[in-house]
């Protein structure tokens, strides 16, 4: 009785977290005029329209810019990092481990004035330079906690047996270790790339005049109107982010299954 | 050199771009915002360099200022507790069910790979004057005239849950998951009802990672800047809209950093406490998941 009341409300609150995104991909396929209730038909017109709106495709191109270098530059920093933080005792761990997540700690309008005022200070201006530091230090906390819950599991006895086998400490780095870490790197990649795409608040701080992101843009056409062409844009985001990467997991799970059968 | 120093130091190589990149991007920022808080801003907009206590005189005594700082603590804290009487049930579920767990768990991950400004604006499609409760209510003739439902306090918070609400769930299910079922069991064995064993044993073990979800629901609702501007109504500014305001509107860049400060010591206090009684281990884990 009281499972099946659990249940109910379980659901329920599922329901209220994917309902209004169903919502917004029902209305960007709606054929009604203004794309706004009620859904008259199957229509691809807010896609078309999308495509060919400049402003977005060139805060797509920036946010994909942006969003490549910060997961570079991020998880270079972080895998590094984590690998100090994993595999050696280093005096002052909790130390460094709370500094290193210390921007999740700070609330990012705050982060954002700190860095803003101090670079302007030493006469870097709003600028894409800018913009890429604030990402890479708001991703780097993100970034270490994910790459060392990943770390924890590669057992360092494999690269001894290697090296007692006879390997070279490169030869053991670039076919034992690099192969192993490659998750670790490929979820720290992923999750910077994600949270940089995202962001909104420290970019609306930071950036300069007249560049957008895909997130600011659609902020700044949300100020005029909702118009049905930003629930086409969500659309697209959606199958993006989540369509694809399940996709991936979906093939890797099929593979993964047939070669071990 | 020896292999027992080039060990030692083979950390502090991994870990120097990184403590200098949080060194020079946030330590050091933070500490500058601190001494720029103490500047002044002239009439002819430069920054006089200086020691004047204007600022912080303006942001601490002012009550236009204190009642935006009350407001937004009020709006986190309500925030909080419904994402928490909402969550903990669903965690519960979670944690305990059998069969789909992994799927379960994959969903509640799924908003965070979905954009925050695509999740927040989705309420107005629901809630909007041409939204899908309006349309609704007009096409079942129980309404003529569509209802303003948006731009509200509650709007604000609904938005807010909207989003952190799988932060909650997910600490709190790594609190659950922690707890050995069979406690429960021997409990009720020894005469305990199944409310009782829950309220006497499931429920304090939990606490750790109830206090680690309301942490973070708490310190990100607060320092909401998009979800008041999108959601809320003209008079319902939060704390960081201020911020934004001084800075990038007004210019005033020392006002500005005093309001920053000031949002970073309530927040980082609350942290502080939390630390202090809870450490940050539970909230590590909810995050690293």
């Amino acid at each position: 009785m009281s499972w099946m009341i659990l249940r109910i409300w379980t659901a329920l609150v599922y329901l209220f977290l994917f309902l209004p995104i169903g919502v917004v991909m029902l209305l960007s396929f709606n054929a009604n005029q203004f794309g706004s209730f009620p859904v008259t038909g199957l229509s691809f017109r807010w896609f078309f329209k999308l495509a060919n709106n400049d402003a977005i495709l060139r805060a797509f191109e920036t946010s994909l810019l942006l969003g490549s270098l910060t997961a570079v530059i991020s998880t270079t920093l972080g895998v590094l990092a984590s690998l100090a933080l994993v595999r050696y005792k280093v005096p002052g761990q909790n130390m460094i481990s709370t500094l290193l997540i210390a921007p999740i700690l700070v609330p990012e309008v705050v982060l954002a004035v700190a860095l803003l005022l101090f670079l302007n200070a030493l006469s870097i201006n709003k600028s894409f330079f800018l913009l890429l530091m604030g990402h890479v230090i708001f991703t780097l906390p993100f970034v270490v906690l994910v790459v060392q819950a990943r770390l924890v599991n590669i057992r360092r006895d494999v690269e001894e047996a290697a090296m007692s086998l006879g390997a070279s400490p490169r030869q053991t780095f670039f076919q034992i270790t690099l192969p192993l870490l490659a998750p670790a790197i490929f979820a720290g990649m992923l999750f910077a790339f994600t949270i940089s795409f995202d962001d909104i608040t420290g970019t609306l701080f930071w950036k300069p005049g007249g560049v957008e992101t895909v997130p600011t843009q659609i902020f700044a056409m949300l100020r005029n109107s909702i118009s049905p062409e930003i629930n086409a844009l969500g659309t697209v985001m959606i199958i993006l982010t989540v369509g694809l990467p399940l996709l991936g997991i979906g093939i890797v799970r099929k593979m993964s299954t047939k070669s071990s059968e | 050199m020896t292999i027992e120093t080039r060990e030692a130091r083979q950390p502090w190589i991994l870990l120097s771009p990184s403590l200098v990149a949080i060194t020079l991007l946030l330590v050091i920022p933070l500490l500058f915002i601190v001494v720029y808080s103490f500047w002044l801003r002239t009439a002819t907009g430069a920054d006089q360099v200086g020691f004047f206590l204007d600022n912080w005189t303006e942001a601490l005594t002012d009550a236009f200022y204190r009642d935006i700082l009350l407001y937004t603590l009020k709006i986190a804290a309500i925030t909080t507790a419904v994402c928490a009487l909402l969550g903990y049930p669903a965690a519960y579920f979670i944690a305990r069910s059998k069969g789909n767990k992994a799927l379960l768990l994959l969903l509640l991950m799924l908003p965070f790979w979905i954009s925050y400004i695509i999740r927040t604006m989705s309420w107005i499609n629901i809630l909007g004057v041409s939204g899908a409760i309006n349309s609704l209510l007009i096409s079942l003739g129980i309404i003529s005239e569509p209802i303003q439902m948006l731009y509200n306090q509650v709007t604000i918070v609904l938005g807010l849950v909207h989003f952190l609400l799988p932060f909650m769930i997910l600490n709190i299910y790594v609190s659950l998951e922690g707890i050995d079922v069979t406690l429960e069991d021997a409990a009720c064995s020894l005469g305990a009802t199944r409310w009782q064993s829950f309220l006497e044993v499931t429920l304090p073990l939990s606490i750790a990672g109830l206090a680690a979800g309301g942490l973070l629901c708490f310190v990100l609702a607060a320092g909401t800047y998009i979800t008041p501007v999108i959601l809320g109504g003209p008079s319902d500014a939060m704390f960081a809209n201020l911020v934004f305001e001084a800075i990038i509107t007004q210019l005033d860049w020392p006002l500005g950093s005093a309001l920053s400060l000031m949002l970073l010591v309530v927040l980082g206090a609350l942290v502080l406490v939390y630390n202090h009684f809870l450490g940050m281990g539970q909230l590590m884990k909810g995050l690293g998941k």
